[in-house]
């Protein structure tokens, strides 16, 4: 008795958690929707699209378009980079190699650095060499120094549970280690490796502290959004938050979905 | 000489190297292959992190005026950090948020990987659980604390309510831009960085020990405390990790939740770095980074992590 009541007070504590997870944002997905008299809280003035169709002309935002097309840009090429790279140095961990341990060390100190360190770092770096800092390279690598560790530690959790047998199996049957990799090893992994492109996607969208310092003089949509907060006082602010959670769901939603058929196709 | 092998193999069964390199070649593939794999890697890090760090040592000893910062050494920047007052003050409330916050998101990222590990018996549920609580995390966490202010604002939901029900006659003012909204901001980013390693411990836990602590008289309460708790020690060690240096270093949600009103060390460095005052913002940064090193050290010797890793 005792044992079932406790039971159903947990699993309300998990459905407390969730409603603070998602509560706040919902608040503000319906508050977007407010009619053009509508301010920033409750109740509802009438509803429309009118602060989704502000949002769209430039002089509301600062460039909206622009700094979107640069996030989205940028993100997809940290997900190249981390999926490639970090998958790499997973292979490689998987061995003894000279250097191994600093390597290590240095991946888990570039996940506990705080960002604003590697922003004002990278930032100096840049300066002191003369460089502009560009979203696309200064940027590019303070983004890479946040998602390449957690692309590592997510190799590292699939080559734990990795059975080599599979591999001596296509060894024996003669393939090349290219072949094993590339016929046994990967499709095995996938998931996990789609799993990194996911992390490595959003974590670099939503980055706001890395690229602070390291952007130069074009805003990523974090920082845009960042300066949004001071300025703007519309429910055009909600909007754009509704937008771009929106497209995080539907990133998110994706990669899960590519992951059920790899696999509902290994099932077959 | 490893060289040597290689080529003189080459010459000498030309036809077979294709398939099967003389043994030296083999070896001598067998380590350097992992070293180009890593090599990426090392690379990225060496030059975007370890060179931004070097540097940012060397400039904290750089002298600065109002328009250019002048290459020198000296200590100045860190007697002048040491020395103030503010600086102390500063370090003492970012303590507090840090102290409060994680034991918060301990309690909370323990109970909910608790419930998920051992009170969801379907795997599928929990799996679907997890994701559900992981997504959040993959969203913007300025839109996330954004997302507080309608209902904590003086006419926010919150207020409205209470109002309504009588049981306050006044909006509370400490809801929004207050400590209380930057705590309750951080609870809200950070807490999925505990439940994850804390979950992932509690899933390589052995059932039988459970059932063991059940036989032998001990009661739920014993079997968390006695036997869960000290199985979970590194995830919780782990997610600490996460939640102590991300707070340390945080300038962004204090700013925005505290209504600036509340200062944090992060928000110190991002305020010398807006008024280009650059080499104070390193030293700073230099001491920031000291004193989380040391924070995780500690938490270190309390927890062995490696069989995590």
């Amino acid at each position: 008795m005792a044992a079932t009541v406790r039971h159903y007070v947990l699993l309300g504590v998990l459905a407390l958690f969730i409603l603070f997870l998602y509560g706040p944002t919902l608040t503000i997905l319906v508050l977007s929707f407010q009619g053009p008299d509508g301010g920033l809280t409750f109740p509802m003035n009438g509803v429309s699209l009118h602060w989704f169709h502000r949002l769209f002309e430039t002089q509301a935002v600062g460039d909206f378009a622009g700094s979107l097309r640069r996030s989205f840009t940028l993100a997809t090429m940290v997900m190249a980079s981390t999926v490639v790279v970090s998958l790499a140095a997973g292979m490689a961990f998987r061995r003894k190699f000279w250097g191994a341990g600093p390597l290590f060390t240095l991946t888990v100190a570039s996940l506990i650095i705080p960002s604003i360190l590697v922003s004002l770092g990278v930032g100096l770096l840049f300066n002191e060499l003369g460089l502009d800092p560009d979203w696309y390279s200064s940027a590019f690598g303070a983004q890479l120094t946040w998602t390449l560790p957690f692309g590592l530690l997510i190799m590292f959790a699939v080559f734990n549970r990795f059975n080599k047998a599979w591999e001596e199996a296509a060894r024996d049957q003669g393939a090349t280690p290219w072949q094993s990799f590339w016929h046994v090893v990967l499709p095995i992994i996938l998931p996990s490796v789609i799993g990194i492109a996911l992390f490595g996607f959003t974590l670099s969208y939503d980055e706001f502290a890395r690229t602070l310092l390291t952007a130069g003089s074009d805003n990523t949509l974090p920082l845009e959004i960042f300066g949004m907060t001071t300025s703007v006082t519309t429910p055009v602010l909600y909007a754009l938050g509704t937008l771009t959670t929106l497209f995080s769901f539907v990133v998110i939603l994706v990669s899960l979905l590519i992951v059920r058929l790899l696999a509902a196709k290994r099932a077959l | 000489m490893t060289e040597d092998v290689l080529t003189s193999g080459a010459v000498a069964r030309p036809a077979a190297t294709s398939h099967r390199p003389a043994r030296g070649a083999r070896a001598w593939i067998a380590r350097s292959v992992p070293l180009l794999q890593a090599g990426p890697l090392a690379l990225i890090l060496c030059i975007f992190l370890l060179l931004p760090m070097f540097v940012l040592i060397v400039v904290s000893f750089f002298d600065y005026d109002s328009v250019q910062i002048i290459p020198a050494f000296e200590f100045t920047n860190y007697t002048d950090v040491l020395g103030s007052e503010v600086t102390w003050r500063t370090y003492l409330n970012t303590f507090r948020y840090t102290v409060i916050v994680w034991a918060v998101t301990t309690v909370l990222g323990f109970t909910v990987a608790y419930v998920l590990a051992f009170e969801i018996r379907s795997k599928t549920a929990q799996m679907v659980l997890f994701l559900i609580c992981t997504v959040p995390f993959l969203t913007s966490n300025i839109i996330r604390m954004i997302s507080w202010i309608p209902f904590l604002g003086r006419e926010g939901l919150l207020n409205s309510t209470l109002l309504k029900l009588g049981l306050i006659h006044q909006p509370l003012e400490f809801l929004l831009f207050s400590d209380f909204a930057v705590v309750l901001a951080y609870t809200h980013l950070y807490s999925l960085f505990m439940v994850t390693p804390i979950f992932n411990t509690m899933m390589r836990i052995d059932r039988r020990l459970l059932e063991a602590a059940l036989d032998n008289g001990a009661g739920w309460w014993r079997t968390v405390t006695s036997v869960i708790i000290p199985l979970s020690k590194s995830g919780i060690a782990i997610g600490s990790i996460f939640v102590v240096t991300m707070v340390m270093g945080d300038f962004i949600t204090v700013r925005l939740m505290s209504g600036g009103q509340s200062a944090s060390v992060g928000l110190m460095i991002a305020n010398q770095i807006a008024s280009l005052q650059y080499p104070a913002a390193c030293a700073n940064a230099v001491v920031l980074l000291a004193v989380v090193l040391m924070m995780i050290a500690a938490i270190l010797r309390i927890v062995d992590i490696r069989k995590e890793l």
